[in-house]
């Protein structure tokens, strides 16, 4: 289900961490499938600093648009082009090539904030899913 | 349009009937012209057969909630092209359109006499548009108060999606209001949410939800006691033809839609005309131009404080003419048997449905009933599927997901131009699906079957955008 | 023997009403309208009885016939709206009830009719402007052109918007109407030496311009490059089956009246504005916009497509409030160009030029009538005359002549006069001989 190697926000996002401290930040499966297909992807340029839970970009199927919330601040450093060019393998793939940035973050140990796999999970299903 | 072949004509032309004369240099000239070149016998037979792959009122029942979709009678086409109403120039001298300006005087007196409101403007050719003019007339009146703090305007979560985009074209800040648990405005909320930077509010009556907002005299009032101005959006206006008084009432502007509630044919998106209607406090700040009679003479006039011009010239002249003979032919017993027909039709639908589908307010409706497709998304059909099968069976889906506070809405408007028996096969059919949802749900998954088109891709559409040939 | 309807428009009966009552379970309809609270009903004072057909359609015919209609006159007037001709193909198209009472096509399996139109309209227009993308119309050409001064604001992030003053004064005033609430500022600059100020997202540049005069589009192309301003050009589509189109002319969004296309005067409307752009400002076109795509079994067909930016899904987000447009005066242009053709929108556009310059050559003769300035003119030019415009108006309209709208606020006594393919050179004569007869 949701993997149990990253951590989640209330938003339906996910954070993983790399060994050289930058995170991956992506949506979840629930996240995806209650979009649907996703025509469209919008993020910020590479440098651009965002807050904890600030508006990283925005993420749009057919009739709906949704903004994606930062989990955790920092630098974005990379954007994942693929996932711009051909939205559908957000769908396909979102916890592996559908990420969406790489971020330095500010705070590190700020992750500890965010839900684990479990936690999210329980979560869900307090949302009634 | 691939039935073009090069050389052959649609329409012949006249020779020219006066001398050549010199013709600019080259440079300035277009080199290519890419159109078709098709017989008149195969633009015919081409239009026509692309009708053919359309539903329409003409040939179907259309319960599309929120749109009103009535008969439209054939005769108010005809009299709209008679050729002192087709060929008459915008900026002709006003004594050679005293015929026009006489009717569009009229109009404008017989439809704030409707809706009960004292003065109209006729410029705006759509819902929207009046909607954006009325708030730019709100926005007006405040500047004109040198009151700048106003920045806010309130609108309840179960409004039109034009609402929100009008208050913030007209540069206002959104605020949305909840509604309660009966499905009217949540006045505590309400109360908590007006300020000294209310510059109004925005509110359908009755609202999307189909209800008439029995605390509506209190809402106006409250936002009226701080200083806020309230905007009616007209959409729902079938339910009240003649039925109440919108300015007493405490509406200040409001917009009505004459391709919904007075019958002019929507055309597949417009056009469409959206009059403003507002008390005597706005009456300055209405757009230019309007219809003013002094000694017999018909002319076009500014308003003193007026917000400008919001389109090209008059407005939709083709449709006021349309809407005006349909009142004429209505007339003041006919307004009051469209919305008592309308309400009738509505809820009848509620009182024979109600069993099968789930009813998020259990309440008497006005013109539209809203139902909510909830049970049957646990057995893995959504509203949209309902709607689809309803295709197979002769009926145009109803409005679907929305108001958005409605879960799996289906917002069903019947109209008053339909017949019992129609609404009775609507019911029956609506009753066989709510049964295949347990015995064949696969077969609304898949419907329609039998339409030009099955489902369409819509995400090939959004990815790889095909806009032209 | 139950009591006749009142209405053709309304089938129940009252033996059926009382049986619909009866299922609802009230008594009576007025249960229906309790919520309405006491007080506050609407009395319907001055609402007169219903009319029959027959009676109506003698009332309005009297109304229509208290209007001088152009076939009845001369025209000569233009300043945004064009008497051309319409084939009798157009007012059939639009009258195919299957087109014009169908709703927007949100649902398309049941809609291809107007999608495939609309294709082929964003398709015609695309071609006749040379622009890359087309949306399903807009309102007028008045309103286009405001919407394409929010857009350029919105795609540069700036405030101000820069307009020739060559510019229709009806465009520039809703130019204002739809922008100034917002915060934004609009100010015009000489057509000649236009200056680009601070914080200026686009120069608003009509094509031929207001006074009928082709502007110097390479010089202005090059002053909205200098300053990094998007350049939005207003033109007409007639004047395109002729002249260079603005994707020629390098502009960033080209919108346009739809009118001369086959639309009726109908006194100012309904008209359709036409709004094109480059496919990189795609996503901050306003309207609706049809795409091409397949179904579940492969074959193609249509669809409303880029709906996110429009209102129904992003509210207060939008990139515009428009709803309802235009779609049935759509059909029309598509039905006109169908049937006019590519040789067709040539052959009008050159006889409007001919008849235009013509026009021009036999009252610039007259003794005390001069052309105001040597520059390229389409259909529409200025006269300055030996009397108040005004006068000669009035004079004229008792020959049965519009002689054309008076624009002395710019040119000296200046009249300005609009000819087409429908005027005849009987009429064209007749106007240069009652203005020689107008002396000082």
């Amino acid at each position: 289900m949701n993997p149990e190697d990253r951590y989640y926000s209330t938003e339906h996002e996910w954070v993983l961490a790399n060994e050289d401290k930058t995170l991956y930040i992506g949506i979840t499966e629930y996240a995806q499938e209650e979009l649907g297909d996703l025509v469209f992807v919008e993020m910020p340029t590479v440098g651009t600093v965002v807050e904890s839970m600030g508006k990283l970009g925005e993420v749009e199927s057919v009739k709906s648009v949704s903004d994606i919330y930062c989990p955790i601040s920092g630098k974005v450093i990379e954007i994942n082009q693929e996932a711009v060019q051909s939205p559908e393998i957000i769908n396909e793939d979102p916890y592996g090539k559908g990420w969406l940035v790489r971020l330095d973050p500010s705070n590190p140990e700020d992750l500890n904030q965010l839900m684990s796999a479990s936690e999210y999970e329980t979560f869900l299903e307090s949302l009634g899913h | 349009m691939d039935i073009s072949v090069p050389g052959r004509i649609g329409i012949a032309l006249p020779p020219l009937d006066v001398p050549e004369q010199p013709l600019p240099d080259a440079g300035k000239l277009r080199e290519e012209l890419s159109l078709p070149e098709v017989s008149q016998g195969e633009v015919i037979r081409y239009f026509t057969n692309l009708s053919q792959l359309n539903f329409s009122v003409d040939t179907n029942y259309y319960p599309l909630g929120s749109c009103t979709m009535k008969y439209n009678p054939k005769i108010n086409n005809e009299l709209a092209s008679l050729p002192g109403f087709t060929e008459i120039h915008p900026l002709q001298d006003i004594e050679t359109t005293q015929g026009a300006l006489e009717l569009m005087y009229d109009l404008q007196n017989l439809l704030a006499n409707i809706v009960g409101m004292e003065h109209a403007g006729l410029s705006t050719v759509a819902g929207a548009h009046g909607e954006l003019t009325g708030m730019l007339m709100i926005r007006a009146y405040h500047d004109s108060k040198k009151d700048y703090r106003r920045s806010i305007v309130l609108v309840p979560d179960s409004a039109h999606g034009t609402n929100p985009a009008s208050a913030a074209m007209a540069g206002y800040t959104v605020m949305s209001i909840p509604s309660d648990k009966n499905g009217n405005m949540d006045i505590e909320i309400l109360k908590s949410h007006c300020t000294e930077e209310t510059a109004g509010i925005m509110l359908t009556l009755p609202n999307t939800l189909g209800l008439f907002d029995p605390n509506i005299v209190e809402i106006c009032n409250y936002v009226h006691e701080c200083g806020g101005l309230v905007y009616g959006d007209g959409a729902n206006m079938n339910a009240l033809l003649g039925r109440a008084h919108m300015s007493t009432i405490g509406f200040d502007v409001l917009h009505l839609n004459l391709h919904k509630t007075f019958s002019t044919p929507h055309g597949g998106g417009g056009p469409g005309a959206g009059p403003v209607l507002c008390n005597d406090r706005l009456a300055s700040f209405l757009p230019t131009p309007i219809i003013a009679k002094n000694n017999d003479l018909y002319s076009l006039e500014t308003p003193s404080a007026s917000i400008g011009k919001i389109g090209g010239f008059h407005g939709n002249f083709g449709i006021l003419v349309r809407a005006y003979a349909y009142i004429r032919s209505m007339g003041k017993q006919g307004m009051l048997d469209i919305s008592e027909n309308a309400v009738i039709n509505a809820n009848y639908i509620l009182a024979r449905l109600k069993d099968d589908y789930y009813l998020p307010y259990d309440r008497n409706c006005m013109h539209e009933v809203i139902f909510s497709a909830k049970p049957q998304r646990s057995k893995g059909v959504r509203a949209l599927d309902i709607a689809k099968r309803l295709i197979d069976y002769g009926i145009h889906p109803p409005t679907m997901y929305f108001p958005l506070i409605v879960e799996e809405a289906l917002m069903i408007e019947p109209t008053e131009s339909e017949s019992k028996d129609t609404l009775d096969y609507f019911i029956s059919v609506m009753q066989e699906i709510a049964q295949e949802v347990e015995s064949n749900p696969q077969i609304l998954k898949d419907a329609p079957h039998n339409t030009p088109n099955t489902r369409l891709d819509e995400a090939k559409a959004a990815r790889q955008p095909n806009l032209r040939w | 023997m139950a009591i006749s309807n009142s209405s053709p428009y309304i089938p129940n009966t009252s033996d059926e009403k009382i049986a619909m009552l009866k299922t609802i379970g009230v008594n009576a309809a007025d249960e229906l309208f309790k919520d309405i609270p006491a007080g506050f009903g609407n009395d319907l004072s001055s609402l007169p009885s219903g009319l029959s057909e027959i009676e109506l359609y003698r009332e309005m015919q009297i109304l229509s016939e208290r209007n001088m209609n152009q076939s009845q006159l001369a025209s000569f007037l233009g300043g945004g709206a064009y008497r051309h001709f319409i084939p009798s193909v157009v007012r059939h198209v639009t009258g195919i009830g299957e087109l014009a009472t169908a709703y927007t096509p949100y649902q398309p399996e049941v809609s291809q009719g107007t999608l495939q139109i609309t294709y082929e309209f964003q398709s015609l227009v695309s071609q006749l402007m040379e622009m890359d993308v087309s949306n399903a119309g807009m309102y007028d050409g008045a309103t286009s052109t405001a919407e394409a001064a929010l857009m350029a604001c919105r795609i540069k992030g700036r405030n101000s918007i820069c307009v020739l003053d060559t510019v229709s004064p009806t465009q520039l005033e809703v130019i204002r109407t739809y922008t100034e609430p917002q915060g934004l500022t609009v100010y015009t600059t000489d057509h000649k030496d236009p200056r680009i100020g601070q914080d200026t997202a686009c120069l608003i540049i009509q094509h031929p311009n207001f006074y009928g005069y082709l502007e110097q589009m390479e010089d202005l192309k090059a002053i909205t490059q200098q300053n990094d301003v998007l350049m939005i050009v207003s033109t007409d589509p007639i004047f395109l089956g002729m002249f260079k189109s603005p994707g020629t002319l390098g502009a960033d969004i080209a919108v346009a009246e739809g009118q001369p296309l086959g639309i009726s005067l109908s006194y100012g409307g309904p008209y359709v504005g036409l709004f094109t752009c480059k496919t990189e400002f795609l996503r901050q076109m306003p309207g609706r916009i049809v795409g091409k795509t397949v179904d579940t079994t492969g074959k193609e067909g249509y669809v409303l497509t880029l709906q996110t930016r429009e209102q129904h899904i992003r509210r207060e987000k939008a990139t515009s409030n428009i709803c309802t447009s235009e779609a049935l005066i759509c059909t029309a242009i598509v039905a006109y160009l169908a049937c006019i053709g590519k040789n067709g929108l040539k052959h009008i556009a050159e006889s409007t030029y001919h008849k235009a310059h013509y026009t021009a050559s036999l009252i610039s003769e007259i003794p005390g009538y001069s052309l105001p300035t040597n520059e390229l003119f389409f259909r529409e030019f200025v006269v300055e005359c030996p009397v108040n415009p005004k006068t000669i108006k009035a004079t004229l309209l008792n020959k049965g002549i519009l002689a054309g709208i008076d624009v002395s606020d710019r040119f000296n006594n200046g009249l300005m006069i609009s000819v087409t393919e429908m005027n005849t050179k009987e009429e064209i004569e007749r106007l240069a001989k009652e203005l020689s007869k107008i002396k000082p």
